[in-house]
This record gives structure tokens, sequence and C-alpha cells, in this order.
């Protein structure tokens, strides 16, 4: 199971078939084991990363440091939903160190991130203070490096 | 002057290189540069970078100013640190300070392993095929390659009942190559020792390079040297290129005793002077802290091995699974073609590089090598392209 994962993380394209035979494991078995995947959310979506300031969307993005007074009981994880919910909120972790919630937040420009951190989340009873740092590029994501250097070509045919 | 006689610009050449046939491979290096969107099964090294902690190791060293000559054996913290990888990957210890040189490469360490031990005449025993540097370097080394022929049908492997039908007074060595270049051909520990016991029982060295001893599937590799009493009339051949990715680095290392470490250095001290620091010191990193990169690459040749062979044995190209390195070796019967003819069809036809068995030896006829150190898509579209020329050139 970990090695299909393994493969579908890299490349969610690849298909049963294809696994099948690079892991040397039954098609029905590869298929079974991805149902299987997909059922306990242990595959939660296939996606595709995407260089949008190529394809000539741009977008804001800012990682928020949060802090926030835990609640009794429910600790950081109340607040934490209630922030998350936004669809602002890209990522959201909590975090050991100088404050609590790490956010990551998208929006199409500065402005609406603006109006996202000072509308919503600084009003917000248990948030006791925000600091906004706007990305300002993007070099890698996902594992990915988003500005590859040009492909060093190898020589075809050695020894 | 007139005592002088005129040279043609040949007769510069010695008779010993002049014997020496060009590279099958450059021939194909020329022919494939002039074509466009070629796919390549013809490398012969890893597709991956070196890992970044070791570039980032020698770039250090670059700032630090590290740009001098070491000790001809190498520096002393990467011969220390070998000695503890040997130990704790092969079980096989040997003393840093005295029985280990670090060379530019396998292809250096086999050179002054063969010139510190042929005397002119002296038989050196080799697998048909093998790797294309090893009767070359026999011969200019002053020795006589006696090349044992190995078949598809017991896996390539050199039998050590055909090897003493070929022992005589001058044979000197055994030299083999597993996992090897070009079949994917591992032998296991009984073969090995097999071997091992010729060597004890007719005194012979065997020279043994492990280049691929970190790509194997399946089976982890034997080191030659481990094997029970012949430690001392074994030369083991290794470096960092195959499973560090560090091809073009120019770094690996032998392991000998000290008599004949002591002999290798000669050569090496007057040719060679010393592998380069900086990948000397890349190495150190390699060696301290690389082994997850190793198993990350051999995890994903594993995948690529099965999907190539799986697709050659489907059109048709026949070839039992490789069970190391990272080529296949499938015949071509169905074709009736030469491999170089197949090959430079296949390359006009379907810009497709593949490199005829031919070039590693009479026995390699028959058969091409397909390396698989290429991304998926490309295997899978190389496999495409071939069944399609397969298609049409079928023997009627």
């Amino acid at each position: 199971m970990k090695r299909i994962l393994e493969i579908l993380q890299d490349s969610s394209q690849t298909t049963p078939e294809q696994i099948s035979v690079m892991l040397d494991i039954p098609v029905n078995e590869v298929k079974r084991a991805i149902k299987q995947a997909e059922q306990e959310k242990i595959i939660l979506k296939y996606k595709t990363i995407i260089n949008w300031a190529k394809a000539g969307r741009n977008e804001a993005l800012a990682l928020i440091e949060v802090k926030v007074v835990p609640q009794r009981n429910v600790g950081f994880d109340s607040i934490a939903d209630r922030i998350y919910q936004f669809p602002q909120v890209y990522s959201a972790y909590l975090v050991s160190g100088t404050y609590d919630l790490a956010l990551l937040v998208k929006g199409e420009n500065m402005q609406e991130i603006a109006s996202f951190v000072s509308e919503k989340l600084a009003p917000m009873e248990q948030v006791q203070s925000t600091v906004t740092h706007f990305l300002l590029k993007r070099y890698k994501e996902d594992g990915e490096i988003l500005h590859p250097t040009k492909n060093i070509s190898r020589l075809s045919i050695t020894p | 002057m007139e005592s002088v006689t005129a040279r043609t610009h040949n007769n510069f050449i010695s008779q010993k290189v002049n014997a020496i046939s060009p590279s099958g491979i450059r021939r194909f290096f020329d022919l494939l540069s002039s074509i466009e969107g070629v796919i390549s099964l013809g490398i012969g090294e890893p597709d991956f970078v070196t890992p970044w902690h070791i570039r980032e190791a020698a770039i250090h060293s670059l700032e630090k100013g590290y740009t001098m000559y070491t000790s001809n054996y190498g520096l002393l913290e990467l011969r220390q640190e070998l000695a503890l990888y040997l130990e704790r990957q092969y079980g096989v210890s040997y003393h840093p300070e005295q029985e280990l040189i670090i060379t530019t490469g396998v292809s250096e360490g086999l050179d002054i392993a063969l010139r510190a031990i042929i005397d002119p005449g002296d038989e050196v025993i080799v697998p048909d095929p093998c790797y294309v540097a090893y009767i070359p370097d026999i011969v200019m080394a002053g020795g006589i390659p006696i090349e044992i022929p190995t078949y598809q049908k017991s896996n390539f492997a050199i039998s050590a009942h055909d090897i003493e039908t070929k022992i005589s007074e001058r044979t000197k060595a055994i030299l083999i190559g597993y996992p090897s270049n070009p079949t994917g051909t591992t032998l296991s520990r009984e073969e090995l020792s097999a071997i091992a016991e010729l060597a004890r029982k007719y005194n012979l060295l065997v020279i043994s390079d492990e280049i691929y001893s970190r790509l194997t599937y399946g089976s982890n590799h034997t080191c030659f040297a481990s094997l029970p009493g012949v430690k001392d009339q074994t030369i083991s051949l290794n470096g960092f290129s195959k499973s560090y990715a560090m091809t073009g680095w120019r770094i690996g290392y032998v392991a000998a005793n000290r008599d004949i470490i002591e002999a290798m250095l000669k050569v090496h001290q007057y040719t060679m002077l010393c592998a380069p620091i900086m990948a000397q010191l890349a190495a150190i990193e390699a060696l301290k802290s690389g082994e997850d990169e190793i198993e990350h690459m051999r995890q994903e040749y594993d995948k690529r091995r099965r999907v190539i062979t799986k697709g050659l044995n489907n059109i048709g190209l026949t070839c039992p699974t490789p069970q190391g390195a990272f080529y296949a070796f499938p015949g071509i019967d169905i074709t009736g073609m030469s491999s170089e003819e197949f090959a430079e069809k296949l390359l006009i036809e379907e810009k497709v590089a593949v490199i005829p068995g031919s070039v590693f030896g009479k026995h390699g006829e028959g058969f091409l090598r397909c390396c698989y150190a290429t991304s998926l898509s490309d295997i899978e579209e190389a496999i495409t392209r071939m069944d399609k020329f397969v298609r049409r050139h079928r023997k009627s």
C-alpha cells in the first residue's frame, strides 16, 4: 500500500495498470488498494500543481502568524476550526514557538488578504494578535521547484 | 638526416594501441548527434543529479579553499570513512592507511590494478560479454585477455567450470564485474564462492569490479573479498558514480592487500597523483549521510526495471528480469538482424538509441543493451517505438 501511495503522490495520473507493472502486483490488487485508500480518506484528493504566475493569473499569498487564547477542554482545535473554515485559508497549522497558528492565506491581491485579516481574523474574540507576511516569490511548493533551472543534458550514449 | 625513415602519420602510434579497435559506442554517438528527438536507452549513468547535500559539501570545500593535492592514497578521513562503510555494508575490513587507494573512478582503479600486476604475456580471464574497457585495459597493460563465453540461457553468469578449462600457467587473474554492465546479471554467493575456490586452488588474483554493488534488486550484493580465504587475493574496485549518482566527479577506490596496494600506488602516484580533493570531500559527505538517497534511487530503478522488462518481452525482445545495475539485455532473434544493424536502423527509423550487444564482446552479438536509468515516460515511449520497429522487421 505504502509504495502505491508514493507513486500516486509523485504522479497521480499513473494508472493501476502501470503501477501493477512497476511493483509487480496484480492489477486488481492495486485497484482494490487505491479504492480502500480513497474510502478510508488516506487519499484525500487528486490535485495538480500549477504555476499560476506562468499561466497569467496573479494571486497574493500571505503567511499569517496568529496568537490565540486556547479554550478549556478543546484547546486550540475549536478556534482553529473557526479559522480554517474560511475559504481564504489555504493551509492551517498549529505550531510551537512564539505564536500558535500558522496560516497560508490566498487572495486575488494584497488588499483582499488585508481585508480578510482586519475584518474576519483579527476581530475574533480568541485571537490575540496577528502578523502578516506577504509572500514575495514562490520558489518551491509541495516538493516541486517552481522555477527550475534549464535541464542539464547528459550525453545520450555513454559506456 | 637521410637515415631517418619517413614515417606516415600512423607510424607514430604504438602497435599496442593501434591494435585496439575504436569503441563501437563512439561511432554511435556521432551518428546520434545528427538526429533530433531521440529517446536514449544508450546511456550508462544514473539520470539523477548528485544529491544536494553532497554537492553542497563540495561547494563549501571550494569556498573554504580546499583546492590542493591530497596524499597519493587519498584523504585519510575518506579512507577511514570508507573502511567503516565496507565493514558495515559487506562485513569486510580494510586498513584505512595501508589497504585503500582513492582513485579517479573505477576506470583508473582497473587500469592501475592491471598495470601493477601484469607482466607481458600474462593472461587475464574475463567474461564475454563484459564492460567495454576490460579488454582494452588488459591489452594496454601488456596482458592477454582470455574470454569466457556466457549465454542468455544461463543468465550471462560466468561459470567456474568454464573458467577452470581456460586456466593456464600464464593465468594471472580473473576479472569479473557483477552486477554486470551490460547484462544486469548478478552472481549468487554460491557462484562467487566457486570462483573463489578456483582462485585459492590455482593461486590467482581476482579483480572484482563492484561499481553497481548498491543497485541490486531482490538479493543483497556479496562483496567478493568477503568470501572466506580470498581477501588477500582480491582487488576490489568500487566507487561513487552509480550508487550516489556521481559519475562526473570521477571518484572511486580500490581495496586490496598491502603489497598490491603499494604496487598500485606506484602507478597511481606517477600518473594520477591523487583524485581531485573536492570530489574526495564530496565522497566523505556521501558516505556519512547518503544512505537514504541510495535507497530512493534504487527503488526508482526497480520500478523502471519491471516496466522495461515487461515491455521488451511483450514485443518479442526476450530477456530475463535483470537483477542488478540498470540495464536490460534483450535478444533480437526474431528480427534476424545483427545487433549493430538493429541499433542503427532503430535509431534512424524510430529515433530510439540502444547499444548493440556486439560492442561488449562476441557473445553480446544478438542482444541489445537498454539502459533504464531514464524516466518512465521515456521508457514507455521507447517501447512503443521499438514495437513498431520489430513488427516491421520481424523475420518471416
